[in-house]
């Protein structure tokens, strides 16, 4: 595919390109018709892929900002771009959102009355969450309890988080025109309710469409070769595997779990060229792996489905639910995750 | 050794036989029901294999049309297949082979890309056809299309053979695909 978004993103300096002609002055519109229509005829997913290292703008963000993102658990959604959104308007739409909750709370049937309403919403943004500068900044809602004693200034505690960010997002800013501002990827954290409450006043409001992001075992599995890859100085935990076998009446789980050093040569032995990935080496990787397997228990693992992949650097559920354990890579292990969702969109 | 060739027997009086290949049992014994219970002028004789090579001692009549069937859910079923290909003669991939994909509908329970399948099936020359066959009218629209298949390939048809399907099928490509 990056063969072919060379001539998307450059269409007037790319001489050589047969799409030249038809992409000078062409509207957004059509060019996002002509990416569909490609992405339909071509492969998605690319043969190789780099392997997540550390974003130079990530450098001189303090880590520590972030390490509220750290080992929570976020269920996953692909957003459409928001119409109208603008930056400057957060106190704005704090308050707007802060009344929407309020009254969706009380239209609906909230047991505990006094503490509804009692709620703040806060926007703000994440500075330093993208991958290159055209990325729009990622913010940030949350949903604090106020605290019922007026003489505690603290904020109350954080009941609902959720964040939008888009890192790498090159294909789908492309092709959107300036009104729309682009951040593919929702996380959330907290009550479903909640979420839901939050995705209808966004939906009414920008004009765009949530939808879960599920992760199917072949992404899983570059997930897990690309998260070994990762060169770690201690690791936190083991490299863990769940498969389902889908059998009646009731689907049987099969975990395997292996020392992240081990998994960590066995990467080195089956990769080649430095800095990338191939789909040969996941396939060999998970091949391995299965064989491994086969030989011990005389199971097919290939013929069952791989749901969950945890390691060191994060861990991802087939469901749509991650958790990112490690700050080195957490923009790395979201630009796979925003590639996901702008391809779910599209 | 027991290569299958489409041409070593002689072929049955009105009779059309195909061979399913492929790991998925329950799927493929449906399928080969649906397809008993088309209407159709030939005779036809389903048979199911988990994978070639076939049995030798086995006396089976001549198979006009094989069909790899490969479920995008399991890697095992695509792995079994590209090991079963090395088991047919050359001469069978003019219009007498096929491969279909089931579980596509299902993409959170894929593990296999679409492309890779599709790749396979431009390596051998052959159509690939998708299907949920879980699903009962898929299924039986599927089991239609492959009797007809089935008959054009038993030479059934009047002045339509195998090959003129085989370049009907073929869908138009991008000429830089051939690079796959």
């Amino acid at each position: 595919m990056d063969s072919y978004d060379a001539p998307e993103s450059t269409p007037r300096q790319c001489a050589s390109s047969r799409l030249k002609d038809y992409f000078i002055g062409a509207t957004p519109l059509q060019k996002r018709l002509e990416s569909v229509r490609k992405q339909t005829s071509f492969i998605p997913t690319p043969p190789r892929r780099k392997i997540p290292q550390c974003s130079p703008l990530q450098e001189d963000v303090d880590p520590q900002k972030f390490a509220f993102l750290l080992h929570k658990q976020w269920t996953l959604y692909s957003l459409t771009p928001l119409y109208k959104f603008s930056y400057t308007n957060f106190k704005e739409y704090s308050r707007l959102l802060n009344a929407f909750i309020a009254a969706e709370k009380q239209k609906g049937l909230a047991v505990e009355v006094g503490d509804d309403f009692n709620i703040k919403v806060i926007f703000s943004t994440l500075l330093g969450m993208k991958g290159t500068q055209r990325d729009p900044e990622a913010f940030l809602v949350q949903i604090l309890s106020k605290s019922q004693l007026p003489s505690e200034h603290r904020e109350g505690k954080v009941l609902w988080t959720g964040w939008f960010c888009c890192i790498f997002g090159d294909s789908l800013l492309e092709t959107v025109s300036e009104d729309f501002t682009c951040l593919p990827l929702f996380l959330a954290n907290g009550a479903e309710t909640n979420t839901a409450i939050i995705g209808t006043w966004f939906q009414k409001t920008f004009d765009c469409y949530f939808r879960p992001l599920a992760i199917n075992a072949f992404n899983l599995s570059w997930m897990a070769a690309m998260w070994t890859a990762c060169r770690m100085d201690h690791y936190m935990a083991t490299t863990e595997f769940l498969w389902s076998v889908p059998c009646s009446p009731q689907s049987l789980d099969i975990s395997y779990a292996i020392h992240p050093e081990d998994a960590k040569a066995l990467w080195d032995s089956v990769h080649k060229t430095p800095g990338e990935v191939t789909q040969e080496e996941v396939d060999l990787f998970m091949d391995c792996l299965y064989s491994h397997f086969h030989r011990h228990f005389k199971i097919h693992l290939s013929a069952t489905r791989l749901v969950r992949v945890s390691t060191s650097v994060a861990s991802a559920h087939t469901d749509g639910k991650i958790k990112i354990l490690c700050h080195k890579y957490l923009i790395g292990v979201l630009a796979y995750l925003t590639e996901l969702a702008i391809f779910q969109i599209e | 050794m027991s290569v299958l060739r489409p041409l070593d027997k002689l072929p049955g009086l009105n009779t059309a036989t195909i061979l399913l290949v492929g790991t998925e049992d329950a799927l493929l014994q449906q399928l080969a029901d649906a397809m008993l219970k088309e209407d159709c002028t030939s005779e036809l004789k389903v048979h199911l294999a988990k994978s070639l090579p076939l049995p030798s001692n086995v006396n089976r009549p001549r198979i006009d049309l094989i069909v790899f069937v490969v479920n995008l859910h399991s890697k095992h079923s695509l792995r079994n297949v590209e090991e079963s290909l090395h088991h047919v003669d050359a001469t069978f991939f003019l219009g007498k082979v096929s491969f279909l994909a089931t579980g596509a509908g299902r993409e959170s329970h894929c593990s296999i890309h679409r492309n890779t399948v599709v790749k396979l099936a431009r390596t051998y020359r052959s159509p690939l056809l998708f299907c949920d066959l879980e699903i009962g009218d898929f299924r039986a629209t599927m089991a239609q299309r492959l009797v007809r298949m089935l008959q054009i390939c038993a030479g059934h048809v009047p002045s339509v053979s195998a090959l003129n399907l085989l370049s009907l099928l073929q869908s138009s490509e991008n000429p830089s695909l051939e690079d796959l």
